[in-house]
């Protein structure tokens, strides 16, 4: 008789400590970042916005343990699917987030697939990834979104001969390609598009060649961190004194290298979905608590992105109870989701999976002593022109 | 046209000043240097940081950076490069990676990984417009040709005219002969590595304007600064320079005028030239 | 056979822990599933390196691009599954094809000249090639990489997987042939003349061996197995871009060969072994740091003497 109740003591004790265990079996997120290499500074901004967004809203969810697994790929495609398929097969992550760049994310959307794990692409911004796979879900942006922002602005501000510069890869092209069939369809010229290489690119001949187009704007697309360099260059040749008006995607004057750029890129006028001088109550508290974490390092929209894909992901296992119905249950709980974030109202299209959200036009102006892209228009919930094609 | 020739002229001179300290320490030492792109980042990193930090001028920042990096050769000569001398050339070429390796991820590490902006004099900042726009200069790369051309002459001088030139110059030719004449052949090989490590410091401050500054510099151009020691060779000053001139403008100039080919263009020559004449362009005989 | 003759044969016998370690080898993605994908990126490197130890180790010529081999072979393959025929097999074999004829035409180049004029040439045309890659990006995909590259089963049977058994199974089994090739090879009245002209090859000349064309044939053969190499990374992990072109691809080739020992072939395994694994232990303690370590270790290294690592007896004594 004992020993029988010992062994239903037992038992029991085992059966109930192993549902505990099971409800406490962690969440992983896996997070694909370039932390090393050409792209860092986009990885270092999106780690830093993801751990803020856990610091802010803790680690449980539905009552279990989130774990964040951050891994560098180092700018590198094959490292990415490498490092994406490990995390699947030996992490067994519920979720891959991060891809600072178009290949990464190309590269890794069959292993999504193939396994069936969401993927939220945080940075990211050529319009065909959400098509590279169903189970992607973007919260950066795209291209096409600014480019024909600002193909609306420019020549209704007086700017009807242009010349494009661009950095040959996905989201470059995409950004050259829509401005110019917006330009084309506002009845102004496109002189000529240049294409600069991605790597190690130097500006200074590109430059010398607009110089001698003498168009009214020079539109620039840039990835993240570029930006300076082309600035540089520009206010060196004399482009500024020689009636040529500098316009592009925020990219350019991006918030994490804008403050050094100096008193030259004033007055540049970009199209983008986030600032930091964005004046919204929600936006006020991220960039005080992001500059608090992080040695006063201001957040630009790549951490934006991070930070709303943190979101989109605790959401999504909130409203599946932890992540019940595995990958596609998730996934659909991803899809269609509204909220406010740092930037704006965003909602997350259920149909292509992509971002909708406010376009904004600004200038860069000075305030309290430091550099900012000042908002002074928007086109509102702006889908992707890519796909509404 | 007359602009990009320009461009090219003082993008071939600030090359040069970067290059020679590796074609030296080659021809010299017969060692192959691949951390010289590091010594020549120690600079450029040196500049910004006095400027931001201690707030000093830029025009006074730019010999310190020639001073400091010359005080960090001479210290990784005694310690360090002097017992690879005598071992082979892979190991050379595997120490000195190892070497910028380190100095990359050190500056990233400290410094971060992203560009560094210099903000230059005022008075350097301008542009002079000649013959309605054909020829634009900015004032800046006026200044780069104007210092790297006094630093050649002045190189030019040293080698001939100095004791210390002449000593150069015999243990370029005979290490062995030289040491026999009583030449200090080990302190002409530390003043060497410490001047060459010098001036490719003092190339990257000049260049952080022009060319960029952040912890993948000595990668991005360490090609460049090889391709000017292998075509211009390295018996001598006039063909390193001759071979930056040629690569700066055919850079500058194939990126303008064939943008779809760019950098095609560089490594074609060089492959090209080195496979007409593998010795180096310039030099004479081989080694 | 003469006394000569047997002693060089002897020399050519595998010994009985060669056969050990491809057993250990060979059963490695059986005994460590969750491993198989780093298994077969080791592999893969291996068999990179070990082609570089043929013109490295055995005919001295220091190259820092050999990586345009390995490009070439990635692409070919990749392109030839994307529009021809999914066959890995198949596949492979054009990839090597198409790459011994690239170093065919690559070898005139480092006939002449001085280490650093090769250093200069091999590293040139690498980034020929990776400019090449990006500029025919209607072909390539350009820096976005070649997408959409499914592959067949192997042998029609074996389909490659998630968990990459498929994919270490069938690396591990081509550089297995390769070794067994390459034994052969070295060992050869060829191999040996090419250790001859790496020594000395003024005397080689001198004795009447044909200097050139013995380096252009060892180099087209290097580049053809670099290509393989290249096309077994391009398969198994269905995917081509722009970096298999890269610098750093030659640089850390060439530091595994240096780390495993030149001129003999399990320089090429122990050294991708040793470098991966190290990599991987030390990136995830410090992911953006590593290459800091990766520098010091070499710097070490050199400095002790490379002959010396895998020979601990040796560390207390100076030279």
């Amino acid at each position: 008789m004992k020993t029988s109740f010992i062994a239903r003591l037992l038992t029991t004790f085992l059966l109930v400590s192993s549902s505990a265990v099971w409800s406490q079996e962690a969440f992983k997120i896996g997070l694909i970042l370039p932390m090393t290499g050409q792209s860092a500074s986009t990885g270092k901004q999106i780690e830093a916005a993801a751990r803020l967004y856990m610091a802010q809203n803790g680690d449980k969810v539905a009552g279990r343990k989130i774990e964040l697994i951050v891994k560098d790929d180092g700018g590198v495609p094959d490292a990415t699917k490498r490092i994406a398929q490990e995390l699947v097969v030996n992490d067994k992550v519920g979720v891959l987030s991060g891809f600072g760049l178009t290949p990464l994310a190309l590269a890794t959307a069959p292993i999504a697939t193939q396994s069936k794990t969401p993927m939220v692409v945080m940075a990211a911004a050529t319009s065909s990834i959400t098509e590279a796979s169903p189970f992607i879900v973007r919260t950066s942006f795209t291209l096409p979104q600014c480019a024909v922002a600002m193909g609306d602005w420019a020549p209704k501000n007086g700017f009807k001969r242009v010349v494009t510069l661009v950095s040959d890869y996905g989201p470059g092209i995409d950004a050259e390609r829509y401005f110019k069939e917006r330009m084309l369809l506002n009845s102004a010229q496109v002189l000529e598009s240049l294409r600069v290489p991605l790597r190690n690119p130097d500006f200074a001949p590109f430059l010398q060649k607009v110089r001698d187009l003498k168009p009214d704007a020079l539109f620039v697309f840039v990835p993240s961190g570029a930006g300076a360099a082309v600035m540089k260059q520009f206010l060196e040749r004399g482009m500024d004194k020689a009636g040529i008006k500098l316009i592009g995607t925020g990219d350019l004057t991006d918030d994490d290298q804008l403050n050094d750029m100096g008193d030259g890129a004033l007055g540049v006028v970009t199209s983008h979905h986030y600032s930091a001088a964005h004046p919204s109550a929600l936006n006020k508290k991220f960039v005080e608590a992001f500059k608090k974490a992080n040695n006063g390092l201001r957040p630009n929209f790549m951490a934006v992105g991070g930070y709303d894909g943190m979101r989109v992901i605790y959401e999504a296992l909130k409203n599946t109870k932890g992540g019940q119905g595995g990958g596609e249950a998730i996934l659909a709980a991803m899809k269609g989701q509204i909220f406010e974030s740092p930037r704006g109202q965003i909602y997350i299209d259920a149909q292509t999976r992509d971002v909708v959200h406010n376009m904004y036009l600004r200038k860069v102006e000075k305030k309290d002593g430091q550099l900012y892209n000042v908002e002074f228009d928007v086109i509102k919930d702006m889908k992707d022109p890519g796909k509404t094609k | 046209m007359l602009t990009i020739l320009f461009d090219g002229v003082a993008y071939g001179m600030l090359l040069f000043i970067l290059a020679i300290g590796l074609a030296v320490t080659l021809g010299l030492m017969n060692f192959i240097n691949l951390a010289h792109g590091a010594f020549a980042m120690a600079g450029g990193y040196i500049t910004v940081l006095f400027m931001q930090h201690a707030g000093l001028p830029f025009l006074l920042c730019v010999p310190l950076a020639f001073v400091f990096t010359a005080v960090l050769g001479a210290l990784l000569e005694v310690t360090l490069y002097r017992r690879m001398y005598n071992k082979p050339h892979l190991d050379q070429v595997l120490f000195s990676i190892g070497l910028t390796f380190m100095a990359v991820a050190g500056v990233d590490y400290f410094v971060g990984s992203t560009q560094q902006l210099v903000q230059l004099p005022e008075f350097l900042k301008g542009r002079t417009e000649l013959w309605d726009g054909a020829l634009g200069m900015g004032h800046y790369r006026l200044a780069i040709i104007a210092v790297c051309a006094a630093l050649t002459v002045a190189l030019q001088l040293l080698l001939v005219r100095t004791r210390f030139g002449a000593q150069l110059r015999a243990a370029v030719d005979n290490q062995r002969v030289a040491a026999g004449m009583g030449i200090d052949v080990n302190r002409v090989f530390l003043i060497t590595f410490a001047v060459g490590s010098g001036l490719a410091g003092l190339g990257g401050a000049l260049g952080a304007e022009v060319l960029g500054l952040d912890p993948v510099f000595p990668m991005k151009f360490m090609i460049y600064f090889l391709i000017v020691v292998a075509v211009g060779g390295t018996s001598g000053l006039t063909g390193p320079l001759l071979a930056a001139l040629l690569l700066g403008i055919a850079d500058v100039a194939g990126k303008y005028y064939i943008p779809k080919l760019g950098a095609f263009i560089v490594y074609s020559l060089m492959i090209i030239i080195l496979m007409w004449r593998p010795q180096g362009l310039f030099s004479r005989g081989s080694k | 056979m003469s006394s000569a003759a047997k002693s060089l044969a002897a020399l050519a016998k595998p010994r009985w822990w060669e056969f050990a370690l491809w057993a250990v080898l060979l059963c490695l993605p059986f005994g460590l599933p969750s491993h198989a994908l780093l298994i077969s990126e080791i592999t893969i490197i291996a068999l990179f390196a070990m082609s570089l130890d043929l013109i490295l180790g055995y005919s001295g010529i220091v190259s820092l691009g050999h990586a345009a081999f390995f490009g070439m072979g990635a692409y070919t393959a990749a392109l030839f599954a994307k529009h021809i025929n999914p066959d890995p097999l198949l596949g492979l074999a054009v990839a090597g094809a198409v790459t011994a004829v690239l170093g065919a035409v690559c070898s005139l180049s480092v006939l002449r000249g001085s280490d650093l004029t090769r250093l200069m040439v091999t590293l040139g045309v690498a980034l020929l090639l990776q400019e090449l890659a990006n500029k025919l990006d209607f072909i390539t995909g350009g820096a976005d990489g070649l997408q959409g590259v499914v592959m067949g089963p192997v042998l029609g049977r074996f389909e490659f997987d998630l968990l990459g058994q498929t994919a270490a199974w069938y690396a591990l089994c081509v550089t297995l042939l390769v070794f067994l090739l390459l034994h052969q090879v070295v060992q050869s009245p060829f191999g040996f003349s090419l250790k001859t002209i790496r020594d000395n090859p003024l005397r080689a000349q001198a004795i009447g061996i044909s200097v050139h064309a013995r380096l252009m044939a060892v180099y087209t053969l290097a580049a053809a197995l670099a290509g393989l190499a290249g096309g077994l990374q391009a398969q198994t992990t269905g995917f081509a871009s722009l970096d298999v072109f890269g610098f750093d691809r030659s640089a850390d080739v060439l530091l595994m060969l240096v780390i495993g020992g030149t001129g003999w072939l399990w320089g090429g395994i122990i050294g991708a072994v040793v470098f991966k694994t190290l990599h991987s232990l030390i990136s995830a303690w410090t992911p953006q740091y590593w290459t800091f370590w990766l520098g010091l270790f070499l710097v070490l290294l050199m400095l002790l003497g490379r002959e010396r690592l895998l020979r601990p007896w040796t560390w207390g004594r100076r030279t």
